[in-house]
């Protein structure tokens, strides 16, 4: 549609217009380049000669509709810094590569940015999918826009309305997405400001006792995390939990040294506060039920106010995640036993689908979410706590003699996540990789190589 | 239904003579086709020429006017077979298809009748997928033209020229009644452009009217003896017929000085780029006013040495801008020069790259290199060895390769396949030419080899009983072009143990979405809804069950296991079906949201993902890779992986909850059921749960307040 309205808009202005692309595979996703030369031209003067292709230092303007495509245009150089006038969207549309890390593979933007700062004669750049939306438009529209306010062709700004009006696609939509991307080309401004963040003000008594603790007992630059770690776990259980959580890492700290800016300590606050809120049956079904994740949900899915949405989970709850939720012996012992597997599994076979939206959904949500009190006598707690202590004595130990090792321990945690097999495999690799400290826990460089270990089994392999 | 409409464009192919016509470069030759007449038409669809089959689909009526037939063949094999009607009778004929993957297909039939020679224009326009963004194997159409003596055009690329060249295409090939092939580059078939029209023609004689008077002659069978004469006359009669038209009809084109020291031969289709080239040199303008002489080759094959000779004459050397390998041009014209004695060095291949396409700046560099050597007093310097790419742009910006759309419903059979695999160990995959094919990527990256449309089962040949049985993935596409004889009727022959899962999604879809046998579709003009498991049991196939929602992954996994564990020998198939998304969405949307605006009650699913429970390890995505399953950054301060995220572009096909139910993923998806000017009863009731539930919520959320930070 863009490639249409430039040539329209070329050749509706004295000019001789000729648009080229290379669709088929490409468009479904892969990369695709759409050209436009034109040139001042009558009717009367004989056909200009024109080129099929772009080519380095001969190009005016690049427009890419999202920030990699403003660095693929980069690598195959046809941005020049004496000619080209680049006009980028800022989003992102990930590529596969980037999302299938199971850690963060996401690229590093800035890269490009400032690329595009250096090598453009003009880099003109602001969130296009962010302005479609709002407007309601394809990005086309925008982009359009956003040329016409760039100034970088020869034409007014009504030729261009009238462009789109030629093709047939003037709709108020399409007209507004012009008016907003030829409005937000002119702000060079840029950078929005971050959203703030949760402030540290606790609420209720627990909340004041607490942060009275990690002011006292920790060091500064530790806090911030501290107070993250202490709100989730107050949202997770109780002030108990909290507190046990505040115990485990203030002794953490004892063994911390100042040299290294209190990293364990900093790191600790994060990886424990996680793991001590491991994901189990209980934490899903009160996520869940909240009314703060129904709006969240209204708001996602763009339902308007005379929409009703029925939400519906997708749940595998398997027999091993029974027994995790059961008291710890009795959980234990169904868990080992054959006749109850095969009794009670066959109920567990299954995916559920679990209507949230609905009385019965809710209500067995509910339930499940009502366990929290009874979370620390389930198998799950006793399971995990043990976890928890063999890794933070290990820390411990490793503090002593080789601090940045136990640093890159604590960093394991982050490889033990999700649910079901995905939790398993995560366990097993963190496992692994433990097995693997202590078996060369005396030698120099242990403690990069503990980190190309995590990061190898964070990656997309 | 195809990928693009041409309801609006077809209209400019009523243009009559004087009028100026402007479009995109497929439109122009059939626009240029019913200029000359043509009787009949026909091909298979494929980039860059898909639009072509697409233009001629929606311009049936105005054909059926024109007395012009228009055939949707079988495959290439059947469309370059139905031009023997130009054989015995003067019928203009013209197929198309995509090369030189389809020029492969219809080798036998087009070497059979390029012996047999043709009394009618026969034309097979060639949309030549070379270079950039192409999907297929690289290699030259050129070689098929030379084998079988077929002449093979070239034209420069402006909408002019190439009209002319399909009318001289007809006269070129009656003349030396020998077909010819149009050859049109990937943009070349874009490219937007204008040329004065002429009236459309009616044929003088239509196909109905021939079948009515059949005519037959023994020598234009192959057999013998005729077929030694048909090589005779190739090289005694029909070329030199064809050198003499080229020469007399000025198809070839001069371009810049008539002499000089050195001069430039250059393919038709590469001209504008030389052309460029040479302007960034300051050797040229934008009309083509060459400071070089330049000899343009809008006739690739034959070489006509005359004028070569004329041309190479009194300069030192020439450089031959000649894309692809071998360099057949190159070589021809070294003999052309040898044997007429003369010095003229003849450059190319050792200035330009042998690989790879000539774009301008390729073809730039090859001349400065050129120009330095053989021309000094110009002052052109051999380009310096390119300026590295940007290494740390380079290593940032990640490839961005073909995938699945967003709702194919072929992703979950690779989930299934995905999954199946963790479960049974890996099977050799025979992958097949389609859409399905980028399951060889990422995130399945499953799938060994791919040799050929619809050769998927064939390919799996050799491990049919092995210990492990191999799967062969086909389309519905592949299927009916090639699939059921060569794969399945082979199979089934030889009694291969093999598994063959044909996914049905209804078109070709790869090529645009063309219908074919076993379409939905209701059609007029066509038969449609043909099953495909119908015609495998036909040939023999036993083992055969048709999975009509292939996005049940639970359903998918289990017939697959079924069909590589069961006791059972011989060859299996799995047929899954569920309609390509891409264009279940082109005629659902509109109707969704008209219906929407009436104000009826519509029902949309969308998925999403919660992101507090969704712990970033993203099993989900390497499980289906959909464009709209995509990550954003962690929310949560704790958390630093991002999270899974469904965007806007979600169709709400169900793969997400299948999948992450088959695979025991994860709790975070959830569907939304957004219901669109619902019922009054049905507001009513979710009124009133909703009072309830708010209820329990806001005393839930005051026991949170109390125990919160």
């Amino acid at each position: 549609m863009l490639t249409q309205w430039i040539a329209r808009l070329g050749s509706q202005n004295g000019y001789r217009a000729q648009a080229t692309s290379v669709p088929g595979v490409a468009q479904r996703t892969g990369a695709t380049v759409y050209y436009v030369e034109m040139m001042p031209w009558a009717a009367s003067e004989p056909e200009p000669i024109l080129s099929l292709m772009p080519t380095a230092g001969d190009v005016d303007v690049v427009l890419a509709s999202e920030l990699m495509e403003a660095g693929r245009a980069m690598i195959r150089n046809l941005v020049s810094a004496d000619r080209t006038t680049l006009i980028s969207s800022t989003h992102r549309i990930y590529a596969i590569s980037e999302k299938i890390a199971r850690g963060n593979g996401i690229a590093n933007g800035d890269t490009v940015m400032s690329a595009a700062q250096q090598r453009a004669k003009r880099f003109i750049r602001f969130d296009m999918a962010e302005t479609s939306h709002r407007a309601g438009c394809a990005i086309s529209a925008v982009m359009f826009g956003a040329l016409a306010g760039s100034g970088a062709l020869p034409f007014p700004r009504a030729a261009y309305i009238e462009a789109i009006r030629s093709e047939g696609k003037a709709s108020a939509a399409n007209l507004a997405g012009f008016e907003a991307g030829f409005r937000e080309s002119q702000d060079l401004g840029g950078a929005h400001a971050s959203a703030p963040q949760d402030p540290m003000t606790p609420t209720t008594e627990a909340g004041r006792a607490l942060t009275t603790r990690i002011l006292a007992e920790l060091p500064s630059s530790t806090f911030r995390m501290a107070v993250e770690g202490v709100r989730r776990l107050l949202d997770y259980q109780d002030y108990a939990y909290a507190s046990l959580y505040l115990d485990r890492l203030v002794e953490l700290h004892g063994v911390d040294s100042e040299r290294g800016g209190w990293r364990l300590t900093r790191e600790a606050a994060r990886y424990l506060a996680l793991w001590m809120a491991y994901d189990d049956t209980i934490r899903v079904a009160d996520l869940k039920i909240r009314d703060t994740r129904m709006k969240r949900v209204r708001n996602e899915v763009g339902a308007g106010n005379g929409q009703l949405v029925n939400v519906t989970e997708f749940m595998h709850p398997r027999f091993r995640e029974f027994c995790d939720t059961l008291p710890r012996r009795m959980g234990g012992r169904l868990l080992h036993s054959r006749w109850a597997k095969r009794l009670l599994g066959r109920f567990f076979a299954k995916g559920r689908f679990i209507e949230t939206t609905g009385l019965i959904g809710f209500a067995v949500l509910a339930f499940l979410a009502s366990l929290r009190r009874w979370r620390p006598s389930t198998l799950r707690y006793a399971e995990e706590q043990a976890r928890i202590l063999a890794w933070l004595k290990l820390v411990k130990t490793a503090a002593r003699d080789n601090p940045d090792a136990a640093v890159e321990i604590i960093q394991c945690q982050r490889l033990i996540k999700g649910y079901g097999d995905t939790y398993a495999n995560g366990l097993a690799a963190f496992d692994r990789i433990i097995t693997a400290y202590v078996g060369m826990k005396d030698e120099p460089d242990v403690a990069p190589r503990i980190r190309g270990l995590r990061e190898a089994a964070l990656g997309s392999g | 239904m195809a990928e693009r409409s041409f309801q609006k464009e077809v209209q400019t192919l009523r243009l009559g003579a004087g009028e100026v016509f402007e479009g995109e470069g497929i439109l122009a030759v059939t626009k240029a086709l019913l200029q000359s007449g043509v009787a009949y038409v026909g091909g298979y669809p494929g980039a860059p020429i898909s639009h072509l089959m697409d233009v001629f689909t929606e311009a049936d009526g105005l054909l059926q006017e024109l007395g012009v037939k228009f055939e949707a063949n079988a495959s290439e094999a059947g469309a370059a077979a139905m031009l023997s009607a130009s054989v015995n009778y003067p019928l203009r004929g013209a197929v198309a298809w995509k090369s030189v993957v389809g020029t492969n297909v219809a080798s036998d039939a087009l070497s059979n009748i390029a012996s047999a020679g043709v009394l009618g224009g026969a034309l097979v326009i060639v949309g030549e997928d070379y270079g950039e963004g192409s999907s297929i194997v690289q290699e030259r159409t050129q070689a098929f033209a030379m084998k079988s003596q077929m002449w093979l055009l070239d034209p420069r690329t402006n909408l002019t020229t190439i009209v002319d060249a399909v009318e001289n295409g007809f006269r070129l090939s009656e003349a030396s009644r020998t077909p010819v092939m149009l050859q049109l580059r990937i943009r070349a078939c874009h490219m937007t452009g204008r040329f004065v029209a002429r009236d459309n023609t009616r044929p003088k004689l239509t196909t109905a009217d021939a079948a009515g008077d059949p005519q037959r002659d023994t020598s234009r069978i192959v057999l013998p003896p005729a077929l030694f004469t048909h090589e005779l006359e190739k090289v005694r009669d029909r070329w030199p017929a064809a050198l003499e038209f080229i020469a007399s009809s000025r198809l070839n084109e001069h371009f810049g000085p008539g002499e000089g020291r050195v001069g430039l031969i250059v393919q038709g289709g590469l001209f504008n780029a030389l052309n460029r080239a040479l302007e960034l040199e300051g050797l040229s303008d934008c009309q083509g006013a060459s400071a070089l002489p330049i000899l343009c080759l809008n006739v690739t094959y034959p070489l006509v040495p005359d004028e070569l000779v004329a041309f190479c004459s009194n300069k030192r050397s020439v450089l031959i801008i000649e894309e692809g390998q071998p360099e057949f041009t190159e070589h021809e014209l070294n003999t052309i020069l040898n044997r007429h004695g003369l010095t003229t060095r003849v450059c190319g291949k050792d200035f330009l790259p042998r690989a790879g396409e000539y774009t301008t700046q390729v073809i730039r560099s090859g001349l400065r290199g050129f120009l330095d050597k053989w021309h000094p007093e110009l002052g052109i310097t051999a380009p310096a060895s390119q300026a590295a790419p940007d290494p740390a742009l380079a290593s940032t910006v990640p490839p961005r390769p073909p995938g699945f759309c967003t709702g194919c419903p072929e992703r979950p059979v690779f989930t299934a396949m995905k999954l199946l695999e963790r479960e049974l160990g890996p099977s050799h995959v025979s992958a097949d030419i389609g859409c399905h094919l980028f399951s060889t990527l990422a995130p399945f990256n499953i799938g060994t080899t791919t040799s050929g449309y619809g050769l998927g089962t064939a390919s799996a040949a050799a491990f049919s009983s092995g210990s492990r049985r191999p799967i062969a993935v086909m389309g519905d596409g592949g299927f009916w072009h090639n699939g059921l004889t060569s794969g399945i009727g082979n199979a089934v022959f030889n009694k291969d143990d093999t598994v063959t899962v044909v996914i049905d999604n209804g078109y070709a879809a790869a090529t645009g979405g063309q219908d074919n046998l076993s379409s939905k579709a209701i059609l007029a003009d066509r038969a449609t809804g043909k099953s495909i498991e119908k015609a495998a049991r036909g040939v023999g196939v036993d083992w055969a069950h048709t999975i009509e929602r292939t996005y049940d992954v639970g359903r998918m996994k289990d017939i697959i296991r079924a069909a590589l564990t069961g006791a059972e020998k011989g060859p299996k198939l799995i047929v899954a079906q569920s309609e390509c998304m891409l264009n279940k969405q082109r005629r659902e949307s509109p109707r969704l949201a008209a219906a929407a605006k009436a104000g009826k009650r519509t029902v949309r699913d969308r998925f999403g993902v919660d992101p507090d429970t969704c712990t970033g390890d993203h099993s989900c995505i390497r499980i289906s890779g959909c464009p709209s399953l995509t990550i954003k950054p962690n929310p949560d301060p704790l958390r630093e992986d991002p999270v899974a995220h469904v965007n806007h572009e979600c169709v709400g096909c169900g793969l997400c909850g299948e999948a992450s139910h088959a695979a025991v993923l994860c709790p975070s998806f959830y569907r939304a059921r957004i219901v669109t000017n619902p019922h009054r009863l049905e507001r009513w009731l979710v009124s009133l749960r909703q009072f309830l539930v708010a209820r329990i919520q806001a005393w839930a959320r005051a026991r949170r307040a109390l125990r919160a930070y």
